[in-house]
């Protein structure tokens, strides 16, 4: 990463296929610390794949991929899980462990990666659940909640070792409009009170507007535009017109 | 369209070869891990009590249907020969040498191997195996590793208490027919079985749990496609598995006899 950029995520020149269809073609972006980036795109434009090399879960064909200036895309192992301690991450449909309880959800980082005491991470995982609007969840299995208290529960288990990074896929698939919101709002203020830098992939244009400090438009397996909310709004280029306003009426 | 046939059936065998070589390094890669000491062993005992204390009410019924079920084909077989006064020494050896470990194994294949390809093929399929990775979690070593070795430990465990069940069913069997007491019983059907019949028959139930866990972790962590792919890496758990069992019995069968001549 280049002296003194405040680039915390950069990706130079990432290519992706799968099965010889090329998912990604030689995308480059970076997101700054503090800021949210969302990645717009169609069903199948390559978002969660870019969202999931970020983190290790899925490695570039060529291009590289920086997280805090350590190169992600090379990483294995140790190496590997020490940068994905820094990174949170909520899948589109939360991927909470259906096994346990959902305390027993958010308390497994704790339980795995620190030191504390089993009546302290009890604790703390209630904190986390109750901050994000979850009381008295903690002895319910996963499967006896609704899609919104997922996605919450999904979002303390993220949260809950203070990561500077979120991931977040498709915050608001699957959830009506009021719950949808809702979760914008959790992220907005994790953005704003802890500075967690966060990149977020929707199609949902109006949440895409309410978290995203960037927001940027993959098609075809490249980004056809980037920039502020403003700046695309007033962008003349017709997929993004196309995809900020599909009815043809005001884009806000 | 002969062309495209032929195709398909190479690319079919060439994929069966790459999963069968796939299965192989992954059970490789999970031994290699259960033999270094950092196996995690709070969710290896939490598989172990899954895989071994849930299986025995299966194991025990099926050991005492099977014992009082050879015990009556055996008499009517050994009556002709006027022997049936041998049928506690019939029981105990067929049971500990051949019957209990692969009836063990092959039960073990359905309830257990069914088990981890569905669950693990669900969390691959729901991205909890991803989520796992997010967390900084070795998903192979935390789910994989810890399933085969519980395996490992169950399986022999569960063999041996098939054994005993067997025995008290054919006892029972045995008793309404010929009243013969337990005491007598259980003696005489101990009394021609040795530690070469017993003790190499039980362990090689540890390499059966080795190879079902494997394949079935192996089929579940690598299960694609939605619910369809679950159920699929379920029935092939199952399938894989027994099969695997079976021909495994016959190679640790003879490999039993050239290291144990005095078994044959």
């Amino acid at each position: 990463m280049s002296e003194g950029s405040s680039a915390v995520i950069r990706f130079h020149a990432v290519s992706k296929s799968f099965d010889g269809h090329r998912v990604l073609s030689d995308i480059s972006f970076e997101v700054r610390r503090g800021e949210a980036l969302c990645i717009l795109g169609r069903s199948g434009s390559g978002k969660s794949v870019t969202l999931k090399q970020i983190n290790g879960l899925i490695k570039p064909d060529s291009g590289r991929v920086f997280v805090e200036e350590q190169e992600v895309s090379v990483l294995r192992g140790a190496a590997l899980a020490q940068v994905r301690k820094k990174i949170g991450f909520l899948f589109q449909n939360a991927a909470l462990f259906d096994s346990i309880t959902v305390g027993e959800n958010v308390a497994f980082p704790l339980r795995r990666h620190t030191a504390r005491s089993r009546s302290d991470i009890v604790r703390r995982a209630k904190q986390r659940l109750e901050e994000l609007g979850l009381e008295d969840v903690y002895e319910r299995m996963p499967a006896a909640m609704s899609g919104g208290m997922k996605k919450r529960a999904g979002l303390a288990r993220a949260l809950v070792l203070d990561p500077s990074i979120l991931l977040v896929d498709e915050p608001s698939s699957g959830l009506d409009p009021i719950t949808a919101r809702e979760i914008d709002e959790l992220l907005i203020a994790q953005k704003k009170d802890r500075k967690t830098t966060i990149v977020v992939v929707t199609h949902n244009i109006p949440s895409a507007r309410r978290l995203g400090d960037t927001l940027a438009l993959l098609h075809g397996g490249e980004i056809v535009a980037q920039g502020s909310p403003e700046e695309l709004e007033n962008s003349d280029h017709p997929l993004v017109q196309e995809f900020l306003n599909p009815s043809g009426g005001a884009a806000r | 369209m002969g062309i495209a046939m032929q195709s398909g059936k190479t690319t079919g065998v060439r994929r069966g070869f790459e999963r069968i070589g796939g299965a192989a390094l992954f059970a490789l890669r999970a031994l290699g891990a259960i033999l270094r000491p950092s196996v995690d062993t709070f969710e290896t005992f939490r598989q172990l009590y899954k895989f071994g204390w849930r299986s025995l009410p299966l194991v025990a019924t099926a050991g005492f249907a099977v014992g009082a079920v050879i015990s009556m084909h055996t008499r009517s077989t050994l009556e002709r020969f006027g022997a049936e006064e041998t049928i506690p020494e019939a029981i105990g050896l067929a049971l500990m040498r051949e019957i209990g470990p692969l009836v063990t194994g092959l039960l073990f294949c359905g309830r257990v191997g069914a088990g981890i390809g569905a669950e693990l093929g669900a969390m691959r399929t729901s991205e909890q195996i991803d989520a796992l990775e997010s967390l900084a979690v070795d998903s192979f070593r935390y789910l994989a590793v810890t399933r085969i070795a519980a395996c490992i430990v169950a399986l022999p465990v569960l063999t041996i208490i098939m054994n005993f069940c067997g025995i008290l069913g054919g006892y029972l069997a045995e008793t309404l027919i010929s009243g013969m007491s337990l005491a007598t019983y259980v003696t005489r059907a101990f009394s021609v079985v040795e530690f070469v019949d017993y003790i190499p028959a039980t362990l090689k139930t540890a390499i059966f749990g080795f190879l079902i866990g494997s394949i079935a972790c192996y089929l579940g962590y690598n299960a694609k496609g939605g619910t369809e792919g679950v159920g699929t890496a379920s029935t092939q758990s199952v399938v894989f598995s027994s099969i695997v069992v079976i021909l495994a019995n016959v190679l640790l069968v003879k490999s039993i006899f050239f290291v144990f001549p005095e078994a044959r």
